[in-house]
């Protein structure tokens, strides 16, 4: 036994493979099987209730193409993402930035994160109650400011900029500290001589802590962007009022995921569904290639 | 001999605790068998849990009784009936039922009906007609039954000088809104105090509307909005017959009247907008007086008469130029085909549509009964505790019923259709070209 031992450790390309064989196989078959038979199943006419499918070849690409409401949930969620990170990345990153020139105090951090740990569907029928145009506490307090009710998640206006801003309010602590955390690699020695150089604040943020940043910002950027699109479970909740259909009023929230739901799950279209998320797969490695690629991601300006 | 995964992992347990003499289970014999049964609405548990008791003591058959809210449900029942663990019974809606039946995911009881000679005549009429599918097979027993009616504050209907009377004789029509107009807008009651039918009424800053209801974007069939005032002008939602037609008309203009007058009444302050509806809904607006009168189903009845403080009572829906008209709609029990206790499930299901259970169902007083003896029963327990639900069986005494439509892609056409009202209701679209444009992708779902 020892001997076969020796002859194993003498290939470290063998070990090598022994340590990658758990998360290889966790890797077959929870990702790539199911990725693949999701692409298979896009070529079919998949049923969820019956269970099967015929082979359609390229039928749910071109019925996707001339469907106007996956267009119309595609610009729904661009919407939705170009809101949410916007937002959140800006706030974020002025967070994390007074948090590290002003304190370093761990009951700060953790406040920023509590909304984080509620669950999104939690949070989702939490604001739902909140944001109720005439019963919601925020109305109440709008209306007694002056400013007078809105509708929130009842007007088509105002829907996905209303998810946008509960989405942000449960991330940007995560999102900060995050970005606190790529602070905190920038070594002091670099402010100390912007300082000596006379450079303000201002100054020093863009000269100094965003280039080094750059990286985090990235990852960030990339994780935060996918996450977005992914947004499903607070639309799910959030719109459509209690026991109404999701997406509403008027589809001017169907963000993608719920009508890939919709279609998978409610009208068991699982081939067209199918055919719609490998589009958004395509798409969002598309993003996330474009990401870091323009903020050259895996480089950093201090080595 | 396929084996449940439960089963096959008994096996070899049982085999390791023989010595210990534990194990009853596997032996071929029915004593423990347990059925899954799902429902959606939570104020019915105790009437199903007292049946399964009874069941229970009865046959040997134990009944495990699931319940998830209606969205949810639907969700899980697909997904479950994708593993093939779906529930051995479960109850069964008829705007879901066809796709059921179309891949062959529940299992036809008319050998069973004819074996065990259940009376299909001691059901109200109609209803068990609504369960054979288009394969002429039977696929469920009706278990009860429900119509649409108005619930309203009394005491707000007082100040504002209008009698029971009133309500119960209102008349509607698309054009001046009959009586009905007059009623709502009586009703609506402005932050300043002023009635929607005096001068110097604020729509825009509204106390009290007069009319609310569901979130109608969830059914094609505007089951608790629309549908039976268009139905009261003669509107057929399905020109070639129910159950099992394909050929909607949502561009019939009747139904375009019908929803130009709602997103009117929108418009006057008179009905809750639709941001309002998608909120936290009606019944919470209706208990915080926010509303004064309510288009409700009769499943929801107790939802109202269980809000303290507020003295509820019902009245039928407006008469209008063609009758006063409610949609009738009833559930059933389904047993699913993945079912490893087909026999023991038919035995729940029968209970369930028996008049001993049903009696139960009339006893508890949630919802109407299927068989009228037991909706008898029903009515006395109503009567103990002093309320007046006349206005939702008055319906079935004049005939004035139509049934919920049952036809496939139900849930498709409520997404195009759904859409379609929701825009009318916020006054962006009219309601003829909304519904025409409705319609023409209605056809394409329905593959006209």
């Amino acid at each position: 036994m020892s001997e076969r031992w020796q002859r194993v450790r003498h290939h470290p390309g063998a070990v090598a493979a022994l340590f990658l064989l758990p998360a290889g196989f966790g890797f077959v078959v929870f990702y790539l099987w199911p990725a693949l038979r999701a692409l298979w199943m896009s070529f079919t006419d998949y049923n969820v209730l019956r269970g099967s499918g015929d082979w359609v070849g390229l039928q749910n690409y071109q019925d996707l193409a001339a469907d106007p409401l996956f267009w119309h949930s595609m610009r729904v969620t661009a919407l939705y993402v170009v809101l949410n990170i916007g937002v959140q990345t800006a706030l974020a990153l002025a967070m994390a930035v007074m948090m590290d020139r002003l304190t370093r105090s761990a009951v700060v951090r953790g406040v920023l994160v509590l909304p984080w740990l509620i669950p999104q569907v939690v949070v989702g029928l939490l604001w739902l109650w909140m944001l109720d145009p005439r019963l919601g506490v925020v109305n109440h307090a709008l209306d007694w400011v002056g400013i007078g009710g809105q509708d929130f998640f009842g007007s088509p206006a105002q829907v996905i900029p209303t998810l946008a801003g509960v989405n942000t309010w449960r991330f940007v602590g995560y999102t900060a500290l995050l970005i606190f955390a790529g602070l905190q690699m920038i070594p002091r020695h670099l402010y100390e001589a912007a300082a000596l150089d006379g450079a303000g604040e201002w100054r020093t943020f863009w000269r100094v802590t965003l280039p080094l940043l750059r990286p985090v910002l990235a990852l960030v950027l990339v994780l935060s962007v996918v996450g977005s699109f992914q947004v499903f479970d607070l639309v799910q909740v959030a719109t459509g009022g209690i026991g109404g259909q999701p997406g509403g009023p008027a589809n001017s929230s169907l963000v993608i995921y719920v009508y890939i739901f919709r279609h998978a799950f409610n009208f068991n279209n699982a081939g067209y569904a199918a055919a719609m998320s490998a589009v958004l797969a395509v798409l969002l490695a598309a993003v996330t290639f474009f990401i870091m690629r323009a903020l050259r991601g895996s480089r950093s300006d201090l080595a | 001999m396929k084996l449940s995964w439960r089963r096959r992992i008994a096996v070899p347990l049982c085999a390791a605790l023989l010595a210990a003499a534990a194990c009853s289970g596997g032996t071929g014999d029915d004593e423990n068998v347990t059925l899954d049964y799902w429902l959606w609405d939570d104020r019915q548990i105790p009437q199903y849990q007292e049946c399964a008791t009874a069941f229970t003591g009865q046959t040997g058959i134990n009944v495990k009784i699931t319940q998830y809210g209606w969205e949810d449900y639907w969700s899980n029942l697909n997904t479950q009936f994708a593993a093939r663990r779906a529930p051995d019974v479960f109850t069964d809606h008829l705007a879901f039922y066809p796709s059921f039946v179309q891949n062959q995911v529940i299992l036809p009881i008319n050998e069973y009906v004819e074996r065990d000679n259940v009376d299909l005549g001691q059901y109200y009429p109609g209803l068990a007609d609504l369960w054979v599918g288009q394969d002429g097979k039977r696929y469920g027993l009706p278990k009860d039954w429900d119509t649409i009616a108005l619930a309203y504050n009394s005491t707000m209907l007082a100040d504002a000088g209008l009698s029971r009377e009133d309500v119960w004789e209102a008349t509607w029509n698309p054009t001046d809104g009959g009586t009905f107009e007059d009623i709502i807008a009586r009703l609506s009651v402005d932050e300043n105090g002023v009635r929607g039918n005096e001068p110097g009424f604020d729509p825009t800053k509204v106390a009290t509307y007069g009319l609310s209801f569901d979130n109608p974007s969830n059914s094609a069939s505007g089951q608790t909005s629309w549908g039976n005032f268009a139905r009261s002008l003669g509107f057929e939602l399905l020109a070639d017959g129910n159950p099992w037609g394909t050929d909607y008309q949502f561009d019939d203009p009747r139904l375009a009247q019908t929803l130009d007058w709602f997103a009117r009444m929108v418009k006057a302050g008179y009905v809750t907008p639709l941001a309002d509806l998608q909120g936290v809904g009606y019944v919470s607006l209706f208990e915080a007086g926010d509303v004064a009168l309510a288009i409700n189903g009769s499943w929801a009845i107790s939802s109202f008469t269980g809000i303290s403080g507020v003295n509820v009572d019902f009245a039928p829906l407006p008469t209008g130029p063609q009758g006063r008209w409610s949609i009738y709609n009833g559930l059933a029990d389904a047993i699913s085909a993945n079912t490893a206790h087909p026999d023991e499930a038919w035995q729940w299901v029968k209970y369930l549509a028996s008049a001993e259970c049903q009696n139960v169902v009339g006893e508890k007083a949630v919802v109407f009964p299927a068989i009228p003896a037991s909706l008898e029963v029903g009515e006395q327990a109503r009567e103990r505790a002093g309320l007046d639900v006349s206005a939702y069986t008055t319906y079935l005494e004049s005939q004035n019923t139509f049934l919920y439509p049952v036809t496939v892609n139900f849930d498709q056409v409520t997404q195009a259709v759904g859409a379609a009202v929701d825009e009318i209701l916020l006054g962006n679209r009219p309601a003829a070209e909304a519904l025409t444009a409705a319609q023409q992708q209605v056809d394409s779902i329905m593959g006209r």
